[in-house]
């Protein structure tokens, strides 16, 4: 039964169906495991949903059905999104496809690792703070976060409600220009939606695109090989007709404390619900409940998830709420305003995915050093603009990404850039 | 020593469907979990969706108690475990809510007083624990989510209330402004619920919770006064807690657990987009209120402040009024306010109940003098019987006649009020001595022999003219 998956990309594996009539007609797509899906198990990577079956589809999962698409299954992620390495599984690590002794990146690395592999064409992620564009990074794929409010999260398993998308990936911009303009028609159900549908096909004239270089972007911490990588596409960019920018985005110091004490908060209210009385893991209930609750989020949560839930409650808690959780929310506020200040300027910002190449297994065992690799791709959250990755060249036989990040619900020119740098690639190698 | 009283009040809104999903809130007649869908059984990745109208009731009555209404509100999560709340958190709000600083008139103790709101908000109900196995020990404990996103109104009120009386007083007229709003419906069970805070002048406050009646807030009240003044009596101190009231003991009891203690890690909900409600309630009209409509009653019928405060603290009892007032504005008054009402209650019969032609008709009996007081209630008595017996319902000329309650006229008892003259020669002694007492207990003689069918004024004149020795020009 079943394909076979060498990279441990999928916790659940679909039968095959007929494929349906649409713009999607016949192609594969993977869905991340904490998408909703009707009849089809759905554990977030974690054992606390062990057995819960959703008797409804997330809306994406409802239009690219309404597509013709067919599900392959659903893939690997870190817990409940809670990781960039997809090693935080209770279903085991992915293995990145490029090269089996590295991660695929995550959370949605069973994602990347599948369409990296050709076992789909398509795929759908979920970026909370660089959950699609990390893993398209580091498989070397396409993937894109869209603006905040552009893809109903109608049955998306809440980790961060006010940053997460779910998004496209793929292995060419064509493909998730098509996913996007599927999945982005509006649904009244997620009241953060705007009906805003994309609708437009990549167009590879860039001509007179002003493109802005965050120095932060290029900075410290940022392998030197992977920041010449990323220049060198610049370079590209400008040979098709953009002109580059030079600015700075002072607010990228705070942006990664503000990132995880915002994450971690909501983490900590959304996670509540798992409590083993409706769905899920379930326990002996024979004794009083506030004992039984503790136990079930004991057996079900991993050691990640524990961390987060409990650094959210700690930041929430009376007391600590003005010193964390709003304070947050202030250097929330100064990156929005950095990128509405630079989009006066410029119409896209451009810099690395990531600061390295995929982490070996294993490496990024400290939370500490595994949350810093997160500082190119928060800013995109906290503020709700668009922002994909685009695979440059490799360092070293690793893919890196080109991160364009746009003005609101300007993924138009965000795909159209990334567009014009594929082709360059197509036609230059 | 003085009492210090304040209200937390919760309310069930009378919307259709429940206030972040499609499901319909009539679940009392159905079995448990049959009206839940992902929203509300807080299902991984179901997001919550504001039903306006619950957000327009919530506006009215912010409106009705004078509320300042924010330019913008906000829901916020109240973060807490419990088995009948499954989301883990409650959606309410917290330091956005819909109004604040409004006040609600009652009638005090002493005179008319205003009683200041301090917010009015917008959250969902939880769920229900439904415990099996009986007794104080239940076996184990079910859940059933039906309730669960029932649209809940909270108004808190500052500590205004001086008495148990006022606390009830405060209740009933808001009971009936919420029902002349339109926007709650009392005859559901479980539709008010109250917190009480409570504290002696002086000492710490103590708050109840667990309220479900209006009676019990006044039981549970009184209680709280009397064991808070025999602790002081006795030099012993109060103890700042939460009390759980046991309604059926009508006791409070120490809840033990730490709930004072309780971090609900309040934080805005980041699914949902503040609401924009200072424009919004400037079009939501508000239709006449009770007080307003009190006042009308007394200037359009002539009746009397009592009979318009009791007619109008009941919108289907001032409906009823106004229905059947033309045919005497103010006998209906009475009739309504100091009869039907108490035999109503007696018989557990709704206002809505009441046969409004039958009662119509009676009133007119009574108008024209075909009938006595006494024989108005006899037939009022017989219509309500055959109401909560479910039987036809007669119409009261049809029972004068069958019954023979027809109001005589007086000479036909001549010869009754002559017997009762013979029959009692002390009486009529002292009435002749000028005792004035004494013709009323013959009048009541008189009336015992008539069975009631006579008015006692044209008893008490023949009986006189019949002393007088004027029988013939009787």
């Amino acid at each position: 039964m079943g394909f076979p998956d060498p990279y441990n990309a999928f916790i659940t594996q679909c039968e095959p169906e007929k494929k349906g009539e649409g713009r999607l007609s016949g192609y594969t797509i993977a869905i991340k495991d904490n998408i909703s899906t009707r009849g089809i198990p759905t554990t977030c990577g974690s054992r606390i949903l062990e057995g819960y079956i959703p008797p409804y589809n997330a809306f994406a999962v409802d239009r690219v059905l309404a597509e013709g698409a067919i599900i392959v299954g659903k893939t690997n992620m870190d817990e409940f999104g809670m990781g960039n390495t997809t090693e935080n599984s209770a279903y085991g690590p992915t293995l990145n496809p490029v090269d089996t002794s590295r991660v695929p990146g995550g959370s949605s690395g069973g994602s990347g690792a599948a369409v990296a592999a050709g076992m789909v064409r398509l795929a759908l992620g979920t970026d909370t703070g660089g959950s699609i564009r990390c893993p398209a990074a580091f498989c070397g794929i396409v993937g894109l976060k869209p603006t905040y409010g552009r893809v109903s999260r109608y049955g998306l398993i809440a980790y961060a409600n006010s940053l997460e998308q779910i998004g496209p990936m793929a292995r060419s911009v064509e493909d998730v220009a098509l996913l996007l303009n599927v999945i982005s028609a509006y649904d009244s159900r997620d009241s953060t939606a705007v009906p805003k549908p994309y609708d437009h096909a990549p167009d590879p004239n860039i001509q007179g695109v002003r493109i802005g270089l965050p120095e932060e972007f290029f900075g410290e911490g940022v392998d030197h090989r992977v920041a010449a990588t990323v220049y060198r596409a610049v370079e590209r960019l400008e040979e098709q007709g953009a002109e580059t920018v030079p600015c700075s985005m002072p607010s990228m110091q705070y942006a990664l404390s503000a990132y995880y004490t915002t994450c971690m908060s909501e983490a900590s209210s959304n996670l509540g619900r798992y409590d083993g009385v409706r769905y899920g893991l379930a326990d002996d209930f024979r004794k009083h409940w506030h004992q039984a609750f503790q136990e079930v989020r004991q057996k079900g949560f991993g050691k990640e998830v524990r961390r987060r839930v409990m650094l959210g409650t700690f930041a929430l808690s009376s007391g600590y709420y003005g010193k964390y959780y709003l304070k947050a929310q202030t250097a929330r506020e100064n990156v929005r305003a950095d990128f509405a200040r630079l989009f006066t300027m410029v119409d896209l910002i451009a810099g690395p995915t990531m600061p390295t190449v995929a982490f070996r297994l294993g490496e990024k065992s400290d939370p500490l050093s595994s949350y810093l690799a997160d500082i190119l791709t928060v800013p995109a959250n906290l503020a709700g603009v668009p922002a994909i990755s685009v695979p440059c060249e490799n360092v070293h036989g690793l893919p890196t990404g080109l991160q364009l990040i746009g003005r609101y619900y300007d993924e138009e020119r965000v795909i159209d850039a990334a567009y014009a740098y594929e082709q360059t690639t197509k036609k230059g190698g | 020593m003085g009492v210090i009283i304040g209200l937390e009040i919760h309310t069930q809104l009378s919307t259709a469907s429940k206030l972040f999903c499609g499901c319909s809130t009539d679940y009392r007649n159905d079995g448990p979990n049959t009206h839940v869908c992902p929203v509300c059984m807080g299902l991984p990745g179901s997001l919550p969706r504001i039903n306006r109208k619950a957000v327009e009731y919530a506006l009215k009555v912010a409106k009705a108690l004078h509320c300042e209404v924010c330019e913008e509100a906000e829901f916020a999560r109240k973060n807490y475990f419990y088995p009948d709340l499954p989301k883990g958190f409650q959606i309410t709000m917290y330091d956005r809510p819909l109004g604040v600083n409004g006040y609600i008139e009652i009638e005090g103790d002493d005179e008319e007083k205003q009683i200041r709101i301090t917010r009015v908000h917008l959250e969902e109900d939880p769920g229900r624990l439904v415990h099996m196995g009986g007794g104080d020990r239940p076996r184990y404990s079910l859940v059933d989510y039906n309730r669960s996103g029932i649209p809940l109104l909270e108004i808190v009120t500052e500590p205004d209330l001086r008495s148990p009386q006022e606390a009830r007083r405060l209740l009933n007229i808001l009971r009936a402004t919420l029902e002349y709003l339109r926007v709650f419906d009392g005859d559901r069970e479980g539709s008010l619920r109250v917190d009480a805070n409570i504290s002696m002048e002086g000492y710490s406050r103590v708050e109840i919770k667990n309220i479900s009646s209006y009676k019990g807030v006044e039981k549970a009240l009184t209680f709280e006064i009397t064991r808070q003044k025999s602790l002081i009596r006795r030099n012993q101190t109060i103890d700042r807690e939460t009390r759980h009231f046991m309604e059926a003991r009508g006791i409070t009891t120490s809840s033990r657990s730490k709930e004072m203690e309780q971090d609900y890690r309040y934080f805005p909900e980041p699914d949902l987009r503040p609401l924009r409600v200072r424009d919004w309630v400037e079009y939501i009209p508000l239709p006449e209120l009770p007080s307003a409509r009190k006042d009308r009653f007394m200037i359009q019928y002539g009746i009397s402040l009592n009979h318009a405060r009791t007619l109008t603290g009941d919108l289907r009892l001032a409906d009823l009024y106004e229905k059947v007032a033309r045919v005497d504005p103010v006998l209906t008054a009475t009739w309504i306010a100091d009869t039907l009402l108490g035999e109503l209650y007696y018989r557990d019969i709704g206002i809505g109940d009441v046969p409004i032609s039958q009662f119509i008709e009676l009133l007119e009996l009574l108008k024209k003098g075909s009938i006595t007081g006494k024989g108005g209630v006899d037939v009022l008595r017989i219509l309500l019987d055959e109401v909560a017996g479910k039987k036809p319902v007669e119409y009261p000329s049809a029972i004068v006649e069958r019954l023979n309650l027809g109001k005589t006229a007086g000479n036909e008892f001549l010869h009754l009020a002559k017997e009762v003259i013979a029959n009692n020669p002390t009486a009529i002694e002292d009435y002749r001595k000028g005792k004035k007492g004494a013709l009323n207990f013959l009048v009541g003689q008189l009336m015992k022999k008539t069975k009631g069918r006579a008015d006692p004024r044209e008893l008490g004149a023949i009986l006189e003219a019949l002393i007088a020795g004027k029988e013939t020009e009787v």
